[in-house]
């Protein structure tokens, strides 16, 4: 398990030191300076071992975090736990800077002796550890408060706590999906993947059940074999709004999907439901991931011409391709240059274009674009004659956006509320589901 | 006083001190920022702080306790301040206890008579009617490692492990893991691992969690103790649990599951089917443990199982999808991935795009999505590799430019179609000049030219263009070896050679033996020039260099060369093995055990924990389970490779009682290793010459008169520089043949499809009344290119047969077992059980009489029994036994008359077609046909294992039934066995 955990500035100079096990001694807090912070080398690894110590880090900003071992440790639980300790610490002070760290560090221990014991993780949700950890330190609880914390963190549903209530019943949805793509310079998909995202802001009272449907091509064909179900009723629900680009594609394959803890994995795996109790506030409720039928907003069409050793001319076409009544906004299309540069000549017909020689790359923004146009940007590039053996290993462009649709295509069919002790009716609570695609890695080979 | 060691001081420290001092005051009660107490850095502080925590007031004490902490963390000694920090200790600040106890476990150890002094409160703490408290209390007091302490622990740890709150459990579950490390055997007299176990019965699923983790850890220190104890029943409470806890508790359940062995296929399947629905969890560790549950139970479920490959199919997606995770998870789950991808490469065979590489992936990601491209490369996705990796060889990190251009090479080694593109690619990278480029891309080609002989030497003219360019060993040594290996088409290749003879003894190891060996096989093949540079390089070599290796190599040329040229030229031109294309593939058992560790540090290094962890930790070996004993899945090609672990612990305790003839089986190894293909070409260079005298020349066909004719059949284990030699003319040989004999080839019999290789039926080798009951009847077998030798043991006797394990003798090919046998479950008496071994002929050599007896110690928990049997050759004829025309007219002239043997074959009725696609099905291969008279002429070639080739010519007359067949071979010896060969699979 882990032997200790600790927590450096960009310097290497110790911010936290927690020792869990009489294995890790001090010696370890500067091997791994000595060997990973201060190596001249980049990182080739996250996970060292060091005179048979393991130590396993991850970077946030300039800080960081090291959890260190001499066992046989569960290497991704090590990692989701780093992780995690992250997303604590900033539900808790905000970003994680080395000042923030600092003024936080009696916290930061308190944390740390809770949710890590012996080395081994414990209830590390944030709903449940602010309601004991408080930087005000505990006034004195009644008995009822204290089991009723107890049983919280140690409970069956740790991440939500009994007798919530809120005047106005409200749910927020967003489809967050990341579109990834890699093309051929002849317009060939190399590979193409949405990852998508389902982030639930939920202010329900009580211990609500919720159940969420989606235009899954598993469950809307075994509806079709069934007949009408129950779902089926609830379809107007939240429909609407949704699909930009592929009109009328009814349901959606889904490669894989995963849930926050708060879902009933085997429910999913058996009936293919997606039933749970949502902690209050908001949180993940899942991920999935497809590969069919993506609906691709953008296509760039590279052209280059190399005329003699010391020009480049570089024509780029981007074709916007989903309902002409939708706007893509933040469009920024990002063309590699050559290191020896020496200058550049930009047209463009839409939005602004400029020549970057720090980051080694033409920037073409454009604020908006509505769907089916195109538009075309050609720049030419002085290059300094050089002796370089080496050729310019050409990066693909890249492209970032942001589209009001999922370009999987999912759409969220219902998010059905039950409170049998409380009395409001999935119908008293108000919903919204909101669908953003944007780009993830979307690049283009020239 | 100790000095204080000031190690670091915080960034702006000045400017803070100055407000510091004049602020404190205001800032008391105030929640401003604790990044202060970090800032002190006056000589004396200690002094300054011993006064503050003594003072009167609250505050003053917690803020002075605040700034011991910050000391502590920078590493400042402060223990100075113990007795100080311990009178904070009784407080009803719960935030002022808490740094008080973190102190404690700091320096508990160093000052462990004054710790003593916070027994007291520790013990009154963990009856506080407060939960958080009690928990509080008992979680630091297994942190202080002090005897006196732990010994007050026990009784507040009693109580906590049955306190009616579920958190205080919890802890106090944890508590009995860290009470084991500081103090075992007082966790045992004091009965605290029965009260452990009893929690995983708890009605809590963190309580059960954490009492799993803490059973778990403290079985690892006890490996043989049965403390887990695992059974149905406690299996199903954890799945119940499992479905209720938290995300660490989860893992700490599925970890603990992976350990469990289930009694049968259904059961296994069972746990299975509770174990899927976490493949969807969000938390990639949950992900990983209950991919290490499936991987390691599949074992158990027969291979036609539907519910098989549902499993399969359902493992695939939640492995891609660990690949959208943060990138440190990403390589984890990369280098799980590897091993998965190893064990059962259809999981992921279809998935080959998502492992490309992104522009901006951290290089340890991008490295092992390359390692795992190669893997997955296929005929049917190569084009795509193949665009991938070229573009990956334009880019920037020296490493993995590298490792790309190294990927291609490999690819053109494993997919034989696209070997053509690969080579063309290579050239291109060549004319790149970029100087790493260049050298990987040659020690590359260099492969390519071993797999491939005779096929791509047009490229050497490019090669020798950058030679000058070539810095590192790797390289220069591929380079030198090409020209040696062609120095018959580099007109060059003595001034070449000898350009690198000038620094001889500046460079490395490896380019000195291969020098070596390059200008001896110059000289053989251009022996009139070249005579005064391997005079030359044979003194570098044994006179003037240090290096015993060397030095040996040096010898055995100088002495081959002087007694016997001729058998020089039969040793060092010999034809060598094909490397195999998987080089770097994990050792199976290995294998075995970092898929039993999926998901921990050992398979992110891909070395057992034992290598890596101290003390008994870790020392256990894990093994995936058997296939139930259900007869067909044991059939199975793969089962050799699927199954190899799991040997009886005892196996090497095998002593046979008799001291017959067989008393030379003790000194066989009874597992043998099982790698797969020849050792990688760089280590069978160095070892070449070591192998050459010990292996070779004594071995079957040691005995050989004449020195031309003779073929020096050594073990394939041979050195890679030298090999097995050929029965195949070197390509100079390949002279046009004048006459009939030449066209006739042109006639060609059509080859039908191929049926399969001949199978004895089985007979009893060992009877049950010379073996205590134990029944051996068995036969062998060739299937998909691997010996197996089929089984089945008969238990007549009346008690139960456990702990088998088998030897061979040394034998004339050297056959031996490839892995352990597999009987796992023991044999009750009438039961029978078929077993497959998987032979492999990598093992020592004695010729054998007749030539293909075999002898066989067989070992169960009663006794070691003996046995010989007769294998049929057939079953070491090889896959690519078929001879080129040209080399087939050529050699079968070289062989001398009086090698040849002729046999009739009696009542045979079948067609010349039909007898030679039967004959094809067992590895002879039919080259050509001719009809003359009526009567077909069939040209046949088989080549054994050990490199031996056998021509033949089979006539058949139409109407006939009696075949007459010609056997030719350097090894006139093995013509008899060969010729039963023929009768058997004809007539079967």
């Amino acid at each position: 398990m882990i032997g200790g955990l600790f927590i450096y500035n960009h310097k290497g100079e110790v911010l936290i030191s927690r020792v869990y096990r009489d294995d890790i001694g001090r010696n370890a807090v500067d091997a791994f300076r000595v060997n990973v912070i201060h190596a001249r080398q980049q990182v080739r690894s996250p996970v060292t071992n060091i005179a048979r110590t393991s130590f396993f880090h991850v970077k946030r900003s300039n800080i960081w975090l090291a959890a260190v071992t001499k066992q046989n440790v569960n290497a991704a639980m090590v990692f989701e736990f780093l992780y995690k300790m992250c997303d604590v610490m900033t539900a808790y002070f905000g970003k994680i800077s080395e000042e923030n760290i600092k003024n936080n560090f009696v916290l930061i221990y308190e944390l740390l002796d809770e949710i890590l014991d012996f080395g081994y993780p414990q209830n590390s949700e944030t709903g449940a550890l602010k309601t004991f950890i408080t930087q005000t330190g505990i006034k004195s609880q009644s008995k009822e408060e204290q089991s009723q914390i107890t049983s919280q963190v140690t409970g069956q549903i740790g991440w939500r706590r009994e007798g919530i209530k809120y005047r106005r019943n409200e749910l927020f949805l967003d489809v967050l999906e990341s579109v990834n793509l890699l093309m051929s310079p002849q317009g060939q998909v190399l590979s193409a993947h949405v990852s998508g995202r389902v982030v639930m802001k939920s202010y329900l009272s009580g211990m609500p059940e919720c159940k969420f449907g989606m235009n899954d091509k598993i469950v809307i064909d075994k509806q079709g074999k069934g007949g009408a179900t129950e779902e089926a009723a609830g379809k107007s629900d939240l429909g609407g709004s949704g699909g930009g680009g592929g009109g009328g594609k009814q349901s959606i394959a889904i490669d894989d999907c995963t849930f926050h803890q708060c879902v009933r994995l085997s429910k999913f795996d058996a009936e293919r439901s997606i039933s749970f109790i949502p902690p209050d506030g908001e949180c993940e409720l899942m991920r999935y991931r497809t590969t069919k039928d993506i609906i691709l907003p953008f296509r760039v069409i590279p052209l280059v011409r190399e005329v003699g050793r010391t020009k480049l001319e570089v024509k780029v076409v981007i074709k916007s391709n989903f309902k002409p009544s939708l706007l893509a906004q933040k469009i920024e299309v990002r063309i590699p240059t050559p290191l020896n540069t020496s200058g550049v000549q930009v047209i463009c017909m839409k939005g602004k274009a400029k020549y970057k020689a720090s980051e080694n790359a033409i920037v073409w923004k454009i604020k908006r674009m509505a769907g089916m146009k195109e538009s075309q940007i050609s720049a030419e590039i002085e290059l300094l004659p050089t002796n370089d053996k080496k050729k310019w290993a050409r990066p693909p462009i890249s492209m970032n956006f942001e589209v009001p649709f999922a370009p999987s295509g999912l759409k969220v069919r219902y998010l059905k509320v039950f409170e049998p002790k409380l009395n409001y009716s999935d119908h008293d609570v108000i919903k919204w589901v909101r669908y953003i695609g944007r780009s993830g890695i979307y690049e283009t080979r020239c | 006083m100790p000095v204080v060691t000031e190690l670091f001081k915080w960034e702006g420290t000045k400017a803070k001190l100055n407000t510091h001092f004049a602020t404190e005051n205001r800032q008391f009660g105030s929640k401003m920022t604790d990044s202060k107490y970090f800032t002190t850095t006056k000589k004396g502080e200690i002094f300054e702080l011993k006064a503050e925590l003594n003072s009167d007031k609250k505050e003053k004490k917690k803020e002075a306790v605040k700034k011991v902490i910050a000391s502590m963390t920078v590493g400042k000694d402060v223990s100075a301040l113990f007795p100080d920090v311990v009178n904070c200790m009784q407080t009803d600040n719960l935030e002022l206890k808490k740094l008080v106890y973190l102190y404690l476990m700091n320096y508990a150890k160093s000052q462990p008579d004054m710790a003593i002094m916070a027994v007291n409160t520790f013990v009154k703490d963990c009856e506080d009617p407060n939960p958080l408290i009690r928990a509080l209390a008992v979680r630091t007091m297994g942190c202080i490692r002090v005897d006196k302490i732990t010994e007050y622990l026990c009784e507040p740890l009693r109580k906590c492990l049955k306190d009616e709150d579920p958190y205080v459990r919890k802890t106090a579950a944890v508590c009995v893991a860290k009470l084991h490390d500081i103090n075992a055997q007082l966790v045992e007299d004091q009965g605290f691992l029965d009260t452990l176990k009893d929690l995983i019965s708890d009605s809590n699923p963190m309580v059960v969690a954490n009492a799993v983790a803490a059973l778990s850890e403290i079985a690892e220190s006890h490996p043989n103790s049965n403390l887990l104890d695992l059974n149905p029943q406690s299996i199903n409470k954890l799945l119940t649990a499992l479905n209720e806890c938290t995300e660490w508790g989860q893992i700490f359940i599925l970890d603990c599951l992976a350990n469990y062995t289930p009694r049968d296929d259904r059961e296994s399947q069972s746990i299975c089917e509770r174990v899927t629905p976490r493949l969807s969890h969000a938390n990639s560790a949950v992900v990983l443990s209950a991919v290490k549950v499936l991987m390691k139970f599949m074992e158990m479920l027969p291979k036609d199982l539907d519910y098989y490959g549902t499993l399969l199919k359902k493992l695939a997606p939640p492995l891609v999808t660990l690949l959208s995770a943060e990138p440190e998870l990403q390589y984890v789950a990369l280098r799980n991935i590897n091993l998965i991808v190893q064990k059962r490469p259809e999981i992921l065979k279809h998935e080959m795009k998502v492992f490309f590489v992104k522009y901006n992936d951290p290089i340890y990601v991008k490295l092992e999505k390359l390692d795992i491209m190669i893997r997955l490369a296929s005929q049917a996705n190569i084009a795509q590799v193949l665009a991938e990796l070229k573009e990956y060889a334009t880019e920037v990190d020296v490493d993995f430019v590298r490792k790309a251009v190294r990927a291609i090479g490999r690819c053109a080694i494993k997919v034989e179609q696209s070997a053509e593109r690969c080579v063309s690619t290579l050239l291109d990278l060549i004319q790149t000049k970029v100087n790493y480029v260049v050298q990987e891309a040659i020690v590359v080609i260099k492969d390519i030219f071993r797999k491939y002989p005779n096929k791509y030497e047009s490229v050497i003219a490019t090669l020798c263009e950058n030679l000058d360019s070539l810095d590192e060993p790797e390289a220069r040594a591929a380079m030198i070896w090409i020209v040696g290996e062609y120095a018959e088409r580099i007109d060059n290749a003595d001034e070449l050679l000898e350009s690198f003879l000038e620094g001889f003894h500046d460079e490395s190891t490896q380019v000195q033996l291969q020098l070596l060996t390059a200008i001896v096989k110059l000289f053989l093949k251009k022996p009139t020039e070249t005579q005064e540079l391997v005079q030359q390089v044979l003194s570098l070599a044994t006179q003037d260099s240090d290096n015993p290796d060397l030095r040996d190599r040096g010898y055995i040329y100088w002495r081959l060369l002087s007694t016997d040229p001729v058998a020089a030229k039969e040793v060092v031109l010999a034809e060598k093995p094909l490397i195999s294309e998987e080089t770097d593939l994990i050792e199976p058992t290995l294998l075995e055990e970092l898929i039993c560790h999926i998901g921990t540090l050992a398979s992110v290094y891909h070395k057992p924990p034992s290598a890596f962890v101290e003390g008994s930790r870790g020392v256990m070996h894990r093994r995936l389970p058997a296939r139930t004993g259900s007869g067909e899945s044991t059939e199975s090609p793969d089962v050799g490779t699927a199954a190899g672990g799991s040997a009886p612990e005892a196996a090497p305790s095998i002593i046979p009682s008799q001291g017959d003839l067989l008393g030379d089986l003790l000194n066989l190894d009874i597992a043998p290793s099982t790698t797969t293909g020849p050792p990688p070409p760089t280590t069978g260079m160095q070892m070449g010459g070591m192998d050459l005298l010990g292996g070779g020349l004594d071995s079957l066909m040691g005995d050989e008169s004449e020195p031309l004719g003779g073929d020096i059949g050594g073990s394939p284990a041979m050195g890679a520089g030298f090999g097995v030699a050929p029965a195949v003319m070197p390509a100079s040989l390949n002279a046009p043949v004048g006459g009939g004999l030449g066209d006739l080839f042109d006639l060609g019999g059509g080859v039908g499809m191929p049926m399969g290789a001949y199978i004895p039926p089985k007979t009893v080798w060992l009877p049950a009344m010379k073996a205590k009951g134990l029944e051996i009847s068995g036969t062998f077998a060739r299937r998909a290119g691997v010996i197996q030798m089929e089984l089945i043991l008969t238990n007549k006797a009346m008690s139960v047969m456990t702990d088998f394990a088998i030897q061979f003798n040394r034998n004339s090919f050297g056959l031996a077992p490839a892995g352990p046998l597999q009987v796992l479950t023991p044999l009750g008496p009438n039961q029978t059980i078929e077993v497959s071994l998987p032979l492999s002929t990598v093992g020592p050599v004695m010729k054998m009489e007749p030539l293909n007896n075999l002898q066989v110690a067989v070992k169960n928990n009663i006794d070691v029994f003996y046995f010989s049997c007769q294998y049929p050759i057939s079953m070491l004829f090889v896959e690519d036994g078929k001879m080129e025309r040209q080399v087939f007219l050529a050699t079968w002239k070289d062989i001398p008359n009086d090698n040849e043997s002729q046999f009739q074959i009696k009542d045979c009725h079948l067609n010349s077609d039909a007898a030679s696609n039967k004959l094809q099905g067992s590895n002879i291969f039919t080259i050509a046909k001719r009809t003359v008279e009526g009567q077909d002429m069939l040209y046949m070639s088989i080549k054994l294992s050990n490199g031996i080739w056998v021509l033949a010519e089979l006539r058949v007359q139409a109407g006939n039934p009696n075949y007459t067949i010609s056997l030719k071979c350097r090894a006139p010896e093995v013509s008899q066995c060969v010729f039963q060969c023929y009768e058997a699979v004809l007539k079967n």
